[in-house]
């Protein structure tokens, strides 16, 4: 692979009507490690991830995947979404949700192949959630649910991870499950970036940090951003000045107006 | 058919018989068009009606269907004739005119979809009907039957209506059957198929599309207003019976086509009824006969379970009234009274005797004189039951801290779904043998808590 960062992003900004949810958020990941996207209620986790995944628009910004644009690397970067944002209730086995993996590959006429079952038989397996392979989804517990998700974005053999809150609301059994997951694809060299609600367990889980409240506040080694200084300025209310002047800017739609790029 | 008054005469029953008989024969050309053009209408709209209702669009059905109505009126006002041709592309165009409008309204303005929806039908449909009255009052010919588009008209269907409606069945059949796999990705998890690269955008239309197609074709037979049933009520139906999307758009088919076969039939048999409105009565007919008899989640089935369930609670909890009585008189003395029994557990005396006549046949409880005393086996159920809910009491308790009366109504509940496994880990989990009320934790083997 190249000497490129797996992903990096360059003024990222979004927002929500004429909130502004993500204002000029720059940062780098290196390769080969766990990254924690963390941040309080609100604070634009899953909407950095969202617009890194291009699906909420950006009002600016670039995004780089390996140097190069998200279409040239759909096939590196897997998206996990968040579990709540399913309907668990449509007729659908888990086996099938894993095979969605492979539909990057996939071309609009085929169906998937014995080597894609190949493929998914053995993400079930890593995620051990192989004998549940003709379960209905919505037989599931909320923890299967979740190792049914990464299970799907494992079978598309993917370099980067993207993931919503992968330990949302899951059993200790899948937390192991998914530790396990991450040792397996840093080994291989793979990056995982997770949005991350648990401020107990960031430090244990992940090696890199990325401390958001609608900016940026800090990105590095988690052992250099877990200050508490840090934290303070992330979970310690917002700027709102700076929020409210954003918002202002919005509705003035100067952006529009200001000559310049 | 004894519902009928009218039709009440046993001259009128031979002569339906005879109708049903040349109907089936073929021989009556009309009545097999309408039969073969119900059916063809009925599979298609089933199945790609199926795909609205999964990503919870299914109104779109109903919106596209109003919105076919003034291209119909334009297309017969601008070029004059009623070639089913050229109502069809008039159809096609106001159609998807409206599914853009559809579509273009909440991502443009601040109006939700369902509004969007709503507005685009009441307008196209107004629209039509505008055009419909000013069609009325001119003097073209070949007007009359325009106002039929409204509520279908299948008696006036013609050999071209079938020839398209063929084609657009086949067509969306077979499309269904390529995009399969891509379709139900879409539909199941929207964002997530754009992360992969696929082109939802060209999958929705493709969708919208053949929706549409199957819409205009249908205006024909059941007309504007009821198509939306013959899209949703077959999928709404079939979901009862079935998990898997395959056998669901079967199911979903083989109803639409069974629906349009009665209503065909009843509106040949007889006289002056409508074919749609029946076919749209007898799909409502199998929606509450799935609703109601479906084996794994019809009404009957669940209240069956539901009794079920409710009769294994009682029993069980006297099982566990049975051993705190044991219990109380130090293991000393097995058989007890009804009016022992209700003083720890209200019930009616009815209720209690019949439950306690079934347990007596299980072989749980034995019956001597007026006495009931817990048999080998349901001392054993008794104590595994009382084990449970102690547990969960000592729990809660522990790990939850909640007062003694709290945790007694949840362990009520709980012990009755606690399985092997969890009562392991409570056990990993707890510190002390007795429950928050004092009372010992019985072991599992039946030693404890046996007569000593």
């Amino acid at each position: 692979m190249s000497n490129q960062p797996p992903l990096k992003v360059d003024q990222l900004s979004i927002r929500y009507h004429h909130k502004p949810v993500l204002t000029d958020v720059s940062f780098e990941i290196p390769p080969g490690q766990t990254v924690a996207i963390v941040g309080p209620n609100g604070a634009g986790k899953s909407s950095l991830l969202k617009g890194i995944m291009n699906l909420t628009p950006a009002i600016q910004g670039k995004v780089q995947f390996y140097g190069r644009t998200l279409e040239e690397k759909r096939l590196t970067t897997a998206y996990v979404p968040q579990r709540e944002e399913i309907d668990w209730d449509f007729p659908i086995n888990v086996m099938d949700v894993v095979l969605m993996g492979r539909h990057g590959q996939l071309k609009f006429w085929q169906r998937p192949s014995r080597c894609d079952r190949q493929i998914a038989e053995q993400a079930l397996k890593d995620l051990k959630m192989w004998d549940f392979r003709d379960r209905q989804i919505a037989q599931l517990s909320g923890g299967q649910q979740q190792r049914v998700f990464l299970a799907r974005a494992l079978a598309q053999q993917a370099s980067l991870y993207l993931m919503d809150e992968p330990f949302a609301g899951v059993d200790v059994a899948t937390e192991k499950t998914i530790i396990e997951l991450f040792k397996q694809l840093k080994a291989k060299g793979n990056t995982v970036v997770c949005v991350h609600h648990d401020l107990n367990t960031v430090g244990e889980y992940f090696d890199h940090v990325i401390l958001i409240n609608a900016r940026l506040i800090a990105a590095g080694p988690a052992h250099q951003v877990l200050t508490q200084a840090n934290l303070n300025k992330t979970y310690g209310g917002r700027l709102s000045l700076l929020n409210d002047l954003t918002e202002q800017m919005y509705r003035s739609r100067l952006d529009n107006a200001h000559p310049g790029d | 058919m004894n519902g009928f008054e009218p039709y009440n005469d046993p001259g009128f029953l031979a002569q339906a018989w005879q109708q049903l008989g040349v109907f089936w024969s073929f021989d009556d050309m009309n009545a097999t068009w309408v039969l073969v053009g119900s059916l063809l209408l009925g599979m298609s709209a089933s199945v790609i009606g199926a795909f609205a209702f999964l990503r919870k669009r299914s109104l779109l059905g109903d919106a596209l269907a109003h919105a076919a109505l003034p291209g119909v009126m334009m297309a017969f006002l601008l070029s004059g004739s009623r070639d089913a041709e050229i109502i069809f592309a008039g159809a096609l165009v106001s159609s998807l005119l409206g599914f853009w409008l559809i579509d273009w309204l909440p991502k443009n303005t601040k109006i939700k979809p369902d509004a969007a929806l709503a507005i685009t039908l009441s307008f196209f449909f107004a629209l039509g009907l505008m055009l419909l009255s000013y069609i009325q009052n001119t003097s073209l010919p070949d007007k009359s039957g325009l106002d039929k588009l409204l509520f279908g008209q299948a008696a006036a269907i013609t050999s071209n209506d079938i020839d398209l409606l063929l084609y657009v069945t086949t067509l969306v059949l077979v499309t269904v059957v390529v995009f399969f796999q891509k379709f139900r990705l879409i539909a199941f998890n929207r964002v997530y198929a754009e992360t992969l690269g696929v082109p939802v955008r060209f999958y929705e239309v493709v969708l919208a599309i053949l929706i549409v197609l199957s819409v205009v074709v249908g205006l024909q037979l059941v007309g504007v207003v009821l198509m939306a049933a013959i899209l949703l009520t077959p999928i709404a139906a079939a979901r009862f019976w079935s998990h898997q999307l395959s056998h669901l758009l079967t199911l979903a088919a083989l109803f639409g086509a069974l629906s349009a076969s009665l209503g065909a039939q009843i509106s040949y048999v007889a006289p002056a009824m409508p074919t749609g409105p029946w076919i749209v009565v007898s799909l409502s007919l199998l929606f509450f006969i799935s609703f109601i008899f479906a084996p794994r989640q019809g009404l009957i089935k669940r209240y069956l379970d539901d009794r079920a369930l409710k009769q294994r609670v009682i029993q069980e909890n006297i099982l566990r009234t049975l051993y705190k009585l044991l219990e109380r008189s130090h293991f000393q003395r097995n058989g007890f009274s009804l009016a022992e029994i209700t003083e720890l557990r209200s019930m009616s005396g009815t209720e209690l005797r019949n439950r306690l006549a079934e347990m007596v046949r299980r072989g749980w409880v034995k019956q001597n004189r007026q006495q009931y005393a817990l048999s080998e086996k349901g001392l054993l159920k008794a104590v595994k039951l009382t084990r449970r809910h102690r547990l969960w009491e000592s729990y809660l308790s522990q790990h939850a801290d909640m007062t003694s009366d709290q945790v007694h109504q949840q362990a009520e509940r709980i012990e009755h779904i606690l399985n092997r496994e969890q009562e392991e880990q409570i056990v990993a989990e707890l510190m002390e043998h007795f429950d928050p009320h004092g009372a010992p934790i019985p072991g599992l083997s039946d030693n404890q808590g046996h007569p000593s």
